[in-house]
């Protein structure tokens, strides 16, 4: 069992957290991922690397993402006051742009400029694409048909910058299988592509780059809330799927015992097995996708069909750090349902004027729930993961509206 | 093959194969059957056509749901496998009703999540108890099979290392000399799959392999055809047949039982002629 007491000083030698992660792969992709530590290690100790990456976090992205006072959901909630880490505000409008601008100048110094990536909400894919358009890179995307469906606007601005999206027909056609499909190219083209994934997830050393490049999030809301707010907040919350804008948000806090964290999966439409994606709420450790963490799979291994309103967080699997969070009590998770978040989204849609996605939404939900809980002097904030333009036309399908929106309660 | 006490370990039945075929002035021939495609019952029929037709040894391929090293035709098996509810006990059961009819030893190719999942020592002790000679695991690399080696020594069961033409010698040579049984020797860089040419290099690469190991070199992924399976016999010490079979099973199946092992034991029959 792993330690008692969780550590920042993870992953070791061998990509392990606790007793999680590792390196679960064909031999065929050995030697990439070898390659691809060798030179993030040299990439982290160069001064040109971090430069670059910075330069390019602030005029293309527009980091610092600013940390906002929800005013009047606080207000709604009646307790602790909240605050949302405008991610959504990122160019291409989540936090994932902050993995693939880093990977990317990777990618280059490993003299790939071939790029693949797969993508659920379409949101990781469109931070690939832009990544690859600015640094003039040949971009391929795998998503899975059903998420091709539901979130479209992504699928038409990927193509717009120039990336090949390549639906996956396979399996349950959602991001589980836009990943195998990845995978698999990866294994016939490692030698002149870089697999750019999208979340703390895969073979080492995936869940440790991506969680370093998703820290600058964690970073700039410890010292928002220490310049804004005189000190740190009582409790920080994030939506998991594979679980990157909770990994980068909570990482900077892991040695701040004092910080509650909480992580939200999608609990679906019930905790019946197949109608929910909540990996660590009720699945299992297991190996997936090249690493050893906690996954909804069935007696023999077989890995389980889930659900979840939510293509971001529509995944069987969690990165490994979060299995190591969870079994040493740093953080706690919980889920919310596909119900839950659709109203979450109204609630922040109109009562503070941000359309937050429907991945975020879930955090939302239970943030609001649990500022009621608390007393006005605690402080809340929530990883505002990116926006919910992208989701727009199927919350509008799901609700049975015009797509227009007319109809929309008020 | 030679003759072999009852309690000889698997490995020592494994290398009894290879030295069987040597002596018959043969290589080895390993064709690759999907468990449970169409169903555990016609597996069997097809493992006994398979040794009836002059296999050397058969890899027997454990459905897995997320098959990243396959391509679309094993992928296709194994889904089709799970959909008709095929489970590793199902799959445990047909090996030892197999092996008990068949000379050629029996390996699983088996994912490590499906191993992880029952736990590596009940895993090893039931496929043992299965009559299975050892396994090829595709996605469990040198750094993380030390537990998986060791239940496997004990056990007399083979761990059969794979090596890629991805993998660079200094790394090559560690995995050689962990492979027991014999060492897979991986034509491409790629998924498994069919392909028309064999890849430029592989009869060198198996040259170099021969330098640095003693056990038998067999080279899979890509074979289909005889002319493919006599270039690589050739170098190496066996083929191995994976992807060509599975589709000539699923394709053939609905022609009826009677035909589709005909069809198998003639193709079969002239892969094991080309080597
Ligand atoms: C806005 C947003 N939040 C969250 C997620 C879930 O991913 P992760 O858990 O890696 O942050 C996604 C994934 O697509 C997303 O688009």
């Amino acid at each position: 069992m792993p330690a008692a007491v969780a550590v920042s000083s993870v992953p070791d030698a061998l990509g392990r957290f606790g007793r999680f992660g590792g390196r679960y792969v064909p031999e065929t992709l050995s030697a990439a991922l070898d390659q691809l530590e060798r030179e993030y290690a040299k990439a982290q100790a160069d001064p040109a690397f971090h430069a670059e990456l910075d330069a390019l976090l602030s005029a293309f992205v527009g980091r610092p993402t600013p940390l906002l006072f929800a005013k009047r959901l606080t207000e709604y909630a009646g307790g602790a006051q909240i605050y949302f880490k405008r991610e959504d505000l990122s160019h291409t409008g989540a936090h994932k742009i902050n993995n693939t601008l880093g990977q990317g100048l990777l990618a280059i110094r490993m003299g790939k400029r071939r790029i693949i990536a797969e993508t659920g909400a379409g949101q990781h894919g469109v931070a690939t694409a832009t990544a690859c358009a600015r640094f003039g890179l040949e971009c391929v995307v795998y998503m899975g048909a059903e998420d091709v469906r539901r979130q479209a606007p992504n699928v038409r601005n990927m193509r717009f910058m120039g990336a090949e999206v390549r639906p996956v027909e396979s399996g349950s056609r959602t991001l589980r299988d836009a990943i195998n499909e990845a995978m698999r190219d990866w294994m016939g083209s490692v030698e002149t592509t870089h697999y750019i994934i999208g979340s703390v997830v895969g073979p080492h050393p995936f869940p440790r780059i991506v969680r370093d490049f998703q820290s600058v999030i964690g970073r700039e809301t410890v010292e928002q809330c220490r310049r804004q707010l005189g000190r740190l907040p009582d409790t920080v919350v994030a939506c998991v799927g594979g679980g990157s804008n909770a990994a980068g948000m909570f990482y900077p806090f892991v040695d701040h015992p004092e910080v509650r964290l909480v992580g939200v999966e999608a609990g679906g439409r019930s905790g019946k097995p197949g109608d929910h994606a909540a990996s660590l709420s009720y699945g299992s450790p297991g190996i997936l996708h090249g690493s050893l963490s906690y996954v909804l799979q069935d007696h023999d291994g077989q890995t389980a069909d889930v659900h979840s309103v939510s293509a971001g967080l529509d995944y069987p699997g969690v990165g490994p750090e979060h299995a190591y969070w969870h079994d040493t009590g740093r953080v706690e998770y919980t889920s919310v349902t596909d119900g839950e978040a659709l109203d979450a989204f109204d609630l922040v849609a109109q009562r503070e004027g941000v359309l937050p996605a429907l991945e975020t939404s879930h955090a939302l939900a239970w943030a609001a729930n649990e500022a009621a809980k608390r007393p006005p002097s605690e402080i809340l904030v929530v990883c505002l993961s990116g926006r919910g333009d992208k989701d727009a036309a199927e919350i509008a399908r799901l609700r049975g509206l015009a797509a227009d929106g007319s109809g929309v309660a008020r | 093959m030679t003759a072999l006490t009852q309690n000889a370990t698997p490995i020592a039945k494994l290398e009894a194969a290879f030295a069987a075929a040597r002596t018959a002035g043969r290589k080895a021939l390993a064709p690759f059957v999907t468990a449970g495609d169409p169903d555990l019952a016609t597996t069997v029929a097809v493992l006994e056509a398979v040794d009836r037709a002059g296999a050397t040894l058969c890899e027997l391929g454990v459905p897995y749901s997320d098959p990243i090293a396959d391509g679309p035709v094993i992928q296709a098996s194994y889904t089709r496998a799970l959909g008709a509810g095929i489970t590793l006990d199902g799959v445990l059961s047909i090996a030892k009703q197999a092996s008990a009819k068949v000379t050629m030893p029996i390996l699983a190719m088996v994912s490590y999540s499906i191993i992880f999942r029952r736990g590596i020592d009940r895993f090893v002790a039931d496929a043992k108890a299965a009559g299975l000679a050892g396994f090829v695991v595709p996605d469990l690399p040198l750094e993380e099979s030390d537990e998986l080696d060791a239940a496997c020594r004990a056990a007399g069961l083979a761990l059969v290392r794979l090596v890629t033409p991805t993998t660079p010698p200094e790394r090559a040579e560690a995995i050689a000399r962990k492979s027991t049984g014999f060492l897979y020797c991986v034509s491409v860089a790629g998924v498994t799959g069919a392909r028309t040419d064999l890849p430029p290099g592989l009869l060198d690469r198996i040259a170099w392999l021969r330098t640095k190991t003693d056990v038998p070199i067999v080279v899979g992924f890509g074979i289909s055809s005889p002319e493919q399976v006599r270039a690589v016999a050739a170098v190496a010490d066996g083929v191995i047949v994976g992807s060509a079979l599975v589709r000539l099973v699923a394709e053939s199946a609905p022609e009826g039982q009677p035909a589709m092992l005909a069809k198998v034991e003639r193709f079969v029959t002239d892969l094991a002629a080309a080597t």
